[in-house]
């Protein structure tokens, strides 16, 4: 039972990230991989404030602005200094490491009896008895909804239809007479800005920042949006934001299987990354069965 | 006015493989009218229309629209006020969006692409008027991705989509040239109409000589970045295919083609 909620836990946080990683990867075309860096900086964002005593709830909207200028930092080296889509996040990734620790001020912040979104007067008193067992993954539920229907409902205004038109023919945005680098610079802001608040969610259920909790940020993200876009692409009813985020509740459980019949937690990297492949092959064999198809 | 003055463009300049392709071009296009420009491969007729929309910089020279110089404006700046139709029916509408998000995209332009509504729903019925004329049905096909169309019922709805709202020029670079023949029929038809209903200032670039008589009022013939052929009025009406391909022959035997 402690394995499922913590499937769930975990799986909405990712979910969140994998949102923006949806943004940059599906939508833009754009390999960000800044979200290594911006999503630990959500961690430490939210460990730092908490351990200073501000409100738990105060660090989700500073870490979504954090997260965002981080983006922006990618976005402007990108479009106005003309460096590769890869390079310029690798730039601010590995810059973001030392701000991290800058941020925190040592390499692991625990949070040992703090307030936090999860556990403080509030949601204690209102998930009692056996509900208190669930109280984080409900909570979690409700940001993703949440999070989930903004970027919905953004993503069918007018600016919405800009973002996606870039990635899909950016030729098409240059014809409207809107400077292109522009809009992918607004798509970097929202994806690095979900990343972060990803970060900022972890740490708080996790309760504990660490600066190298980033590694596989990126992969974790992607395996998330290719499961869920692939699974439920024939799905009409279903909007690709659902499908994400019920990609990245499948992943962490293929994950946690994983790491439960190998029993070391050790190799969970190692175990990220190899279903991130199978998942990667299954779904492009799929793509390629349809090309012959149609052929 | 669309002017033209003294364009230079040279490419990879400081290597052995300097090539000056524009030396000292003018070129001046008056309001209202249709310029046909034909060429051989490599004439500069492409090059020329990018300079014209900021698509590649020049090296000297200036181009002026309607009095204002332009030769320092963005690419998309210039864009605001000029149509334009690609040779791949694809880089005219977005494939991963539908007919009425593509439509709705298309009649916003000119004014800011904000936090309101993409769609306007009440303009269903108007875009689908816009589109039963052409009759390629696809006034049925409002939801459906742009990406699944035939790629002459993409290129009739990127002409449709490029003159929405109104703009000064209208470019069309050889949008006829990737199509079958009886589409390219269908869209050069559709051009014709347009044109004339909405009286656009237009240059259209082809390599069939014979639309390139058929429409517009004044045809240029390109050859190594220089404008060999200029005829416009009664004297482009007497002109014949013959007397184009006649013009051909010669240019590639100087080029020793």
């Amino acid at each position: 039972m402690a394995l499922v909620i913590s499937v769930f836990e975990q799986g909405f946080i990712y979910a969140v990230m994998a949102l923006g990683i949806y943004i940059t990867y599906k939508i833009l075309d754009f390999p960000d991989l800044t979200v290594d860096g911006s999503f630990p900086m959500g961690a430490a964002i939210a460990a730092i404030m908490i351990t200073k005593g501000i409100p738990a709830i105060i660090t989700l909207p500073v870490a979504f602005l954090a997260g965002g200028l981080a983006g922006l930092i990618t976005g402007l080296i990108h479009v106005k200094l003309h460096v590769r889509d890869l390079l310029s996040g690798i730039i601010v990734m590995t810059a973001l490491y030392s701000v991290n620790l800058w941020i925190m001020g040592k390499a692991n912040i625990p949070l040992y009896n703090n307030e936090t979104i999860f556990d403080n007067g509030i949601v204690n008193s209102i998930f009692v008895g056996p509900l208190a067992d669930f109280a984080t993954s409900i909570i979690l539920l409700v940001i993703v909804l949440v999070v989930k229907l903004i970027l919905d409902w953004y993503l069918r205004t007018k600016s919405g239809f800009m973002l996606r038109a870039v990635g899909s023919n950016a030729r098409l945005v240059t014809s409207m007479g809107i400077n292109k680098g522009k809009i992918k610079i607004i798509g970097l802001v929202i994806a690095n800005g979900l990343c972060t608040l990803g970060g900022c969610l972890y740490a708080q259920e996790q309760r504990y920042a660490d600066v190298s909790m980033g590694t596989g940020t990126m992969v974790i993200g992607l395996a998330s949006v290719i499961i869920g876009t692939t699974l439920f692409r024939k799905v009409n009813f279903m909007s690709v934001t659902t499908s994400v985020v019920i990609g990245s509740v499948l992943y962490k459980a293929c994950v946690a299987v994983a790491v439960h019949f190998l029993r070391n937690a050790n190799d969970l990297k190692l175990i990220t990354s190899v279903l991130f492949l199978i998942i990667l092959v299954v779904s492009m064999d799929k793509k390629r069965k349809v090309a012959s198809e149609d052929a | 006015m669309l002017e033209l003055k003294n364009i230079t463009k040279t490419y990879n300049p400081g290597t052995v493989n300097e090539i000056c392709f524009f030396k000292d071009f003018n070129l001046t296009i008056e309001d209202g009218s249709f310029v046909s420009v034909v060429g051989s491969n490599g004439s500069g007729k492409t090059s020329m229309l990018n300079i014209i929309c900021g698509s590649i910089d020049i090296d000297a020279g200036q181009v002026i629209m309607n009095g204002e110089d332009i030769s320092r404006q963005k690419e998309y700046v210039r864009h605001q006020r000029i149509g334009r139709v690609f040779q791949n029916p694809s880089f005219g509408t977005v494939p991963d969006m539908t007919i009425m998000e593509n439509m709705s995209i298309a009649e916003n332009k000119g004014q800011p692409f904000n936090l309101t509504k993409g769609v306007t729903k009440s303009r269903r019925k108007a875009y689908q008027e816009m589109l039963s004329p052409l009759g390629l049905g696809l006034e049925e096909k409002m939801d459906v991705k742009v990406g699944s169309l035939s790629g002459g019922q993409r290129q009739a709805l990127a002409l449709l989509m490029s003159t929405m709202t109104p703009i000064d020029f209208l470019i069309l670079d050889e949008h006829t040239a990737a199509l079958d023949p009886k589409t390219a029929e269908i869209i050069m038809e559709l051009t014709g109409k347009i044109v004339a209903e909405k009286k656009l200032t237009t240059i259209m670039v082809t390599h069939n000589l014979r639309y390139a008589l058929e429409y517009g009022d004044r045809l240029l013939m390109m050859h190594e970045a220089n404008v060999i052929m200029d005829r416009a009025g009664d004297m482009k009406k007497n002109t014949d295919l013959k007397e184009i391909l006649a013009k051909f022959d010669e240019i590639s035997i100087e080029a020793g083609n």
